[in-house]
């Protein structure tokens, strides 16, 4: 059922571009994490602990409401937890949000955000710019260089984030996210809202720049292709934390009801069942 | 630790050992130190030490160069020497294999930034044309919404039991009780402070009770009606402008006309309906209440007391007024709500529209409220007065 060859870049890349020092990139200890509504009070994530090490491609699954994306907020800085601690590149996430975070991780949200009022390029440079130390020209040539790299033409660079396609805003997004070469890249839902072809474009993308740049990569994703095209790792949320972790093969084996659901159940099952109705359907 | 400080070493000239072959001092290679990246780039004062650093070796071909002390390298700083190498490879590269990726990677995507487009003269005139363009455009919409709304009332008045009364009720409230506290407030200031300035003035004249009439007139024939459409316009219009606004980004207009169900008949003529009805009720209130900070004020300062002020103020002021400023505020109404359902119907399916779109709407009513208040003020110059 699984390809085999989609695993093939499990190993490290021999010499990062951007190697950090400690090998641990995130870690998250004994995570509490608790919804408070006037009513009633739910925990999300209870004693939850993960660490990723350099250089791997995690992906986060779990069902709705199991607290993905809140994870990955959290990794970032932008919520804090009502216990535990997450240290990210060896320091504590509260300190995450000062001058230069861009050096050290980059953020691709679900539908981009680029800022609507700046074109490609000034959205890419934002970060540089606002260093307010670097000579416009070197930031327009990094701009620029990055922009090539996630695969658009140097045509795009005086476009609007309104005039281009979702995959090209993806696309963008992530050459700002690089733009200060952050050792450590997150992605919330990668793929998702791009049709089967940018989907697969993008995948490749980012397979080359893991590969290039040596980047460890932290993505939530809903999308089983995706998930296999890209992760090492596969870290399974349910019951508040981590219920497994590992490769996509070792999770797959892995008894529980919301892994059987998420990758053997209905979705795998109707693509078996269209394949026997349509035996010579390609 | 090493100084992280990136910099360059010139080369300096081998000193010959002593005994050595008679030849010229061979110039080495250029040596780059430090950490080249952003965040040290980034640390104030690093990058005038290093940009002095670079001048000591001008850009010329043919030096031989070597990275192999350098601490860390990224593309930033990896472009910076590629930029002073003039772009091209130096004659002789020294590397480590993970900076030769980095720097390979800025030598294959650098690339001249292609100048932003320049507008011809030719363009401009395009674009001065197409505004002309899109204000006939915004006049032929607005009088198809108009027409459209009067289909809908026949349609209305011919089957009234298929109205959308809770709709017209429920913007009734919204749009006018829900409005009543902030015309009060401002109404009842503006009065006050429209009395104060006039009862300096009138005082020197001895001219005290003629306040009655200047306030009565002012107030109940012009500024009531027009402060309580401005703010009404402010409020409401933009409110209207950004639900249908809204209703047309998430695609529920499409949905509703997909359901057979026509936006003009539940979405514009709910809204003109009830902005018609509660304009002319909040501006009579905002006059109410602006008459009552003008009594205060006169009272305070030139001790006319209330009393007298109620019972002059029919005598100096005609009742004619009222009947203008009730129709005109039932215009006012009219304009702001279709002013609001025009623009929340021209926005665009993108966020940035629907603030643009709700920018104009208030901009356009406030400047339509104006102009429509100056006609009146034109036609009616001998009634009442």
């Amino acid at each position: 059922m699984i390809k085999p060859q989609l695993f093939r870049h499990s190993a490290l890349p021999s010499q990062p571009a951007t190697s950090f020092d400690a090998n641990r990139v995130v870690d998250i200890k004994g995570l509490w994490t608790v919804f408070r509504t006037p009513e009633a009070e739910s925990v999300i994530h209870k004693n939850l602990n993960l660490s990723i090490e350099a250089g791997e491609v995690v992906s986060l699954v779990g069902g709705s409401g199991t607290g993905k994306t809140t994870l990955l907020r959290q990794v970032l800085g932008l919520e804090t937890p009502d216990r535990g601690t997450i240290d990210v590149l060896g320091q504590p996430v509260a300190r995450m949000s000062e001058q230069g975070a861009a050096s050290r991780v980059g953020m691709l949200f679900q539908q981009g955000a680029l800022f609507s009022a700046f074109s490609v390029l000034d959205n890419i440079a934002f970060p540089l710019r606002e260093l307010k130390t670097l000579p416009d020209s070197l930031i327009a040539d990094a701009a620029m260089v990055k922009l090539r790299m996630v695969g658009l033409g140097a045509e795009q660079a005086h476009k609007m984030p309104a005039d281009l396609s979702g995959g090209m805003v993806k696309r963008v997004a992530l050459a700002r996210a690089l733009i200060m070469d952050p050792p450590l890249l997150l992605l919330d839902e990668p793929t998702a809202g791009l049709d089967p072809e940018s989907s697969d474009g993008f995948c490749a993308l980012l397979l080359r720049l893991h590969r290039e740049l040596g980047l460890t990569v932290v993505m939530v994703t809903h999308d089983l292709d995706t998930l296999y095209e890209l992760s090492t790792r596969v870290a399974v949320l349910a019951e508040q934390h981590v219920i497994v972790s590992g490769s996509p093969k070792e999770v797959i084996a892995f008894n529980h009801p919301f892994i059987h659901e998420f990758f053997l159940g209905e979705r795998g099952q109707r693509a078996m069942e269209l394949l026997r109705e349509y035996p010579f359907a390609v | 630790m090493e100084d992280p400080q990136p910099r360059i070493a010139p080369p300096e000239p081998e000193l010959p050992a002593a005994g050595a072959r008679a030849r010229a001092a061979v110039a080495g290679p250029v040596r780059v130190l430090g950490r080249w990246t952003t965040a040290q780039l980034s640390v104030p004062g690093v990058w005038q030490a290093l940009d002095a650093s670079l001048q000591t070796v001008p850009p010329v071909t043919g030096l031989a160069w070597d990275l192999r002390l350098v601490q860390r390298l990224d593309h930033i700083g990896a472009q910076l020497l590629w930029n002073h190498w003039g772009r091209q490879w130096p004659a002789q590269l020294q590397t480590l294999p993970s900076q030769r990726s980095v720097l390979e990677s800025v030598a294959r995507f650098s690339v001249q930034l292609p100048a932003p487009p320049r507008r011809s003269f030719m363009q401009l005139f395009e674009a001065l044309g197409e505004r002309v363009l899109q204000v006939l455009e915004h006049a032929r919409g607005f009088t198809i919404l108009l027409g459209q709304l009067l289909l809908d009332t026949l349609r209305l008045l011919r089957r009234p039991h298929q109205g959308p009364w809770r709709d017209i009720s429920g913007h009734i409230y919204r749009m006018g009780t829900t409005a009543l506290p902030i015309t009060a407030i401002v109404g009842f200031l503006i009065g006050v402070v429209l009395a104060y300035l006039m009862a300096q003035q009138l005082h020197q004249f001895g001219a005290d009770t003629f306040i009655v009439d200047i306030l009565g007139i002012a107030l109940i024939r012009e500024l009531g009606p027009v402060l309580a459409a401005v703010l009404m316009a402010g409020r409401s219009g933009s409110a209207i402008t950004a639900q249908i606004g809204v209703m047309r980004v998430t695609e529920e207009l499409d949905a509703m006309r997909v359901m057979g169900i026509a936006p003009g008949f539940r979405l514009v003529l709910p809204r003109a309906i009830a902005m018609a009805l509660a304009m002319p009720l909040v501006s009579v209130w905002t006059t109410l209440l602006a008459l009552a900070g003008g009594i205060l004020a006169a009272d305070l300062t030139l001790n006319l007391s209330p009393s007298y002020f109620v019972h002059a103020l029919p005598d100096a002021v005609e009742l004619s007024n009222l009947a203008i400023a009730t129709g005109k505020s039932v215009v006012f109404g009219l304009v702001i709500a279709l002013v609001g359902c025009h623009y929340g119907l021209r926005v665009k399916p993108n966020t940035e529209s629907l603030g643009a779109g709700t920018t104009r709407s208030v901009v356009t009513a406030i400047t339509l409220v104006i102009v429509v208040d100056a006609l009146f003020a034109i036609v009616f110059s001998d009634v009442g007065v």
